[in-house]
């Protein structure tokens, strides 16, 4: 994409040759990957349409190695990229280009889990769903769940504020977490944040959290457990058209209560999931809509007939309650699995993710269809309904001349609609490599330059993630290659 | 007497801003050493910049201007079923929505679904070179830029000054219900908070109440459902379940913080539950009264008489001693943060 191809903010390194010498004094040489076909694993990431080769790949083992290594790139001026699994949709992790790609997936201890405070210490390479089944003895759990989440890292999800299908209930990454330690680009090493759920003076957590890998390296992060619900109630109910099930979703929200997860799925994204993991769902349908209570036993069994009697007043071809734990975690897989699914369908796809006001959910979508019509274009969509949160699916053939650009055009072109509409360019995946190019059409100039300055008061040097959220890094060459290998392997999918 | 300007629109706020070299914003001044300043300070005063600009129930956000009241915005939300879960503080005394983001202040809500950090979406506000900024959104979830408004929250308007708002917000629970138990001692305190809320209850309040003998819990949730949780917590821990005129007296006395000293000091601390008896101890000591809120997590201490160390770092909000007591050095980023929101140093020191 043309638009992606801004000159570099950084000469490239200046001595490559002394860099590679310095990493090597650093770490053994195992641990220091440099030859090309090292180097392939780690050009791309979940956008895979990008792929960047980086100067070397470390990989530390503990804390200190990984502040010896930012404190040599800070020292060299060379550029850093950190990386967890790899699983970014927004080309968070896509290398730089004779940068260096710090991966953390050896720093994968949990330090701490603390039932009493109900809080874990995790290093960042800790896979997102391993902090629940640490937790699970204790009947806690982490809340957010990506969809990545099996294999996803705390780290990752820290950087890009990661989301998931409870957000509106339990909020994004971000509100999970309590403290932080991390070294900054500039080489120094701070805490943030404690282990109290409470904070005194400026929420430097906050801040921290979906930085994109532009302030620095997370090394170890408190996390706040909750306990796990009790029950759970979860429908799934199929409509004739995507309307009706838009209309479900309003009336629930507006009904007062406040399920854990509200999800559509529509007829394409049935179709994928359906074939990927032989989910029958009611024939005919245009929309799937899953929604979830949960809580103690008293208070989902007084809340059951209310929602039931929601969803049967809002005229579903079906509705289907799971019985039993077996069947919800059917629903879930299903929902989980539409992403990677779509992969049955396409040899390419992009993943959107944006943002409208709830209430404009099916005036988004009517958008959507039209203007994959006109490119001619098949879109599928996925979204998470009770927060706004859209991921259509935007399917391609790379080996078609031009089909990556017409899928990026409309790409963009939904981006712009969830502006307009009063939403974001973002809601869960970050604006990484993917979407620097629309930042600015959410803020203006003078808000640019704040987002700039806070950014140069962690990184003076530029040194850090450089080329991801501001348009102003050397561009990737786009490459046309289709699901993630570890994808095709059914080990991740993505939302 | 520090000179002090009113503002009634945006753009007369970012005037106000750049028309003097030192600045700190004042809402209703209802946690006052938040708002004392240098006499060569210039106030802004946002209580000319009231209201609610833009409310979408059906998107569970409100946006309101700097100096709304509270109590306003919590009329408005009540008026369709809707709250701001973490109980903001000083509501009728007149507390305004931007000083208490401005202060960090959550109430006993906080237990349940988090304080002021998971619930701010947007802020505008100006930065110390005068430009009216917007960062953040309006909708519930927004992943795009840093997350200014977040870093916002117990900023002490040492950042920017808050121009307008926009928070999430949730439906109002059916009912609720509240428990007070005795506790021997503040160990026991301890006990009693982290085994009820590691419990299957889902409870939406946890507080010590500032006598130190006793927990409160507040069950939010349909009607029917709360007594048997209720008896259920009962046979775990002896207590008794308080009136419904009784339940709403306790948490409006804390809320408006009723249980203080008239002309003490008033401090804030951020704690985990097990520093709790060290801390009701060191309190005790000093003759003071103690709020410990959020399960354990948070307290107000009242003292009689001049703010003193209580060993955890401490924000004043209320009397004549400093505005911090034992807080750590700032790291060396804080510095850069702090040039890059407000080069000039319009805005006090977050140390002062």
């Amino acid at each position: 994409m043309s638009s992606l191809a801004s000159p570099p903010l950084h000469p490239s390194v200046a001595d490559p040759a002394r860099c590679l010498r310095r990493l090597a004094a650093l770490l053994p040489a195992s641990r220091v990957l440099s030859g090309p076909a090292q180097l392939a694993a780690y050009e791309s990431d979940g956008l895979t349409a990008f792929r960047t080769a980086p100067l070397a790949v470390v990989v530390p083992e503990t804390q200190a190695e990984v502040i010896a290594l930012v404190r040599l790139c800070h020292e060299e001026k060379l550029p850093f990229v950190a990386r967890g699994s790899g699983t970014s949709l927004s080309g968070g992790s896509t290398p730089v280009a004779g940068g260096l790609v710090i991966t953390l997936n050896r720093l994968n201890r949990i330090l701490r889990v603390d039932p009493a405070q109900r809080l874990a210490v995790v290093e960042p390479g800790v896979i997102n769903t391993a902090v629940t089944a640490a937790a699970a003895p204790h009947g806690l759990h982490y809340a957010p769940d990506p969809s990545s989440q099996s294999i996803c890292t705390i780290g990752g999800n820290v950087a890009f504020n990661s989301g998931g299908a409870h957000c509106l209930k339990y909020g994004m990454t971000s509100n999970h977490v309590l403290g932080l330690k991390a070294v900054l680009a500039t080489g120094e090493v701070v805490e943030f944040g404690s282990a109290s759920r409470e904070q005194l003076g400026p929420d430097w957590c906050g801040l921290f959290s979906g930085n994109e890998g532009l302030f620095g390296i997370a090394l170890e992060i408190t996390v706040q457990l909750l306990p796990r619900a009790e029950v759970f109630h979860t429908v799934l109910a199929g409509y004739r058209t995507l309307e009706q099930a838009g209309d479900a979703v309003s009336a629930i929200i507006a009904s007062g209560l406040l399920p854990g997860a509200i999800e559509i799925m529509d007829a394409l994204a049935l179709e994928a999931a359906s074939a990927a993991v032989h989910a029958e769902y009611p024939p005919g349908c245009e929309a799937v809509l899953i929604v979830e209570l949960e809580g103690p036993r008293e208070v989902v069994a007084a809340q059951r007939p209310q929602l039931d009697a929601l969803i049967a007043a809002s005229a579903p071809v079906e509705a289907r309650p799971a019985r039993d734990a077996a069947e919800r975690a059917a629903i879930w897989k299903g929902r989980k699995s539409a992403f990677s699914a779509v992969g049955r369908l396409s040899p390419d796809f992009i993943v959107q993710d944006g943002v409208v006001p709830r209430r404009r959910l099916g005036e988004a979508l009517r958008r959507i269809a039209e203007m994959s019509r006109a490119a001619g274009i098949r879109c599928a969509n996925v979204f998470h309904a009770g927060d706004g949160n859209l991921h259509p699916l935007i399917l391609y053939n790379g080996t078609e001349p031009g089909a990556l650009d017409r899928a990026e055009v409309l790409a963009g072109n939904i981006l712009k609609m969830c502006v307009e509409m009063g939403g974001s360019i973002t809601g869960e995946h970050g604006v990484g490599l993917e979407k620097r190019d629309y930042l600015a059409s959410m803020f203006n100039a003078d808000e640019l330059d704040c987002l700039h300055r806070i950014r140069a008061a962690f990184d003076p040097l530029g040194i850090a993630n450089p080329g991801k959220m501001f348009p102003d890094g050397t561009a990737p060459a786009l490459a046309q290659h289709g699901l993630h290998p570890l994808e095709k392997a059914g080990l991740i999918s993505r939302e | 007497m520090n000179a002090l300007l009113s503002p009634t629109t945006l753009a007369e706020l970012a005037e106000a801003v750049r028309s003097a070299p030192r600045i700190l914003a004042v809402g209703a001044r209802t946690k006052p050493r938040l708002s004392a300043a240098a006499p060569d300070v210039t106030l802004v005063s946002t209580l000319g910049l009231s209201g609610i600009t833009e409310y979408q129930p059906d998107e569970f956000t409100f946006t309101a201007l700097a100096g709304t009241p509270l109590s306003e915005i919590a009329a408005t939300l009540a008026a369709r079923g809707q709250y701001l879960p973490f109980d903001p503080l000083l509501l009728t005394a007149g507390a305004t929505l931007g000083g208490t983001l401005g202060a960090g202040l959550s109430g006993s809500g906080r237990f349940r679904f988090g304080g002021q950090r998971d619930f701010i979406l947007g802020v505008r506000f100006v930065d110390g070179t005068g430009r009216l900024l917007r960062l953040g959104g309006k909708v519930v979830k927004n992943a795009a830029g840093f997350d200014l408004p977040k870093f916002f929250v117990g900023s002490l308007g040492r950042f920017g000054v808050f121009g307008e708002l926009t928070f999430k917000v949730f439906p109002r629970p059916a009912s609720t219900l509240t428990l007070r138990l005795p506790v021997a001692d503040a160990s026991a305190a301890t006990a009693l908070l982290n085994a009820a809320a590691g419990a299957r209850w889902e409870i939406d309040a946890l507080d010590l109440l500032p006598a130190a003998d006793a927990v409160a819990v507040r069950l939010a949730g349909p009607e029917s459902a709360l007594p048997i949780l209720a008896a259920e917590i009962l046979t775990r821990f002896p207590g008794e379940i308080l009136s419904a005129s009784a339940a709403d007296a306790l948490w409006s006395d804390l809320r408006e913080l009723r249980w203080t000293h008239a002309g003490g000091s008033l401090l804030k601390l951020a704690l985990t539950p097990a520093q709790l008896p060290e801390l009701v101890a060191r309190v005790r000591a000093l003759s003071g009264r103690i709020h410990v809120t959020a399960g354990g997590n948070a307290a107000l201490v009242s003292l009689p008489a001049p703010a003193a160390s209580l060993g955890l770092p401490a924000l004043t909000l209320r009397g004549p001693g400093p505005l911090w007591l034992d807080a750590p050095a700032p790291p060396a980023i804080h510095a850069a943060v702090k040039t890059a929101l407000d080069p000039h140093n319009r805005f006090p020191s977050l140390a002062a």
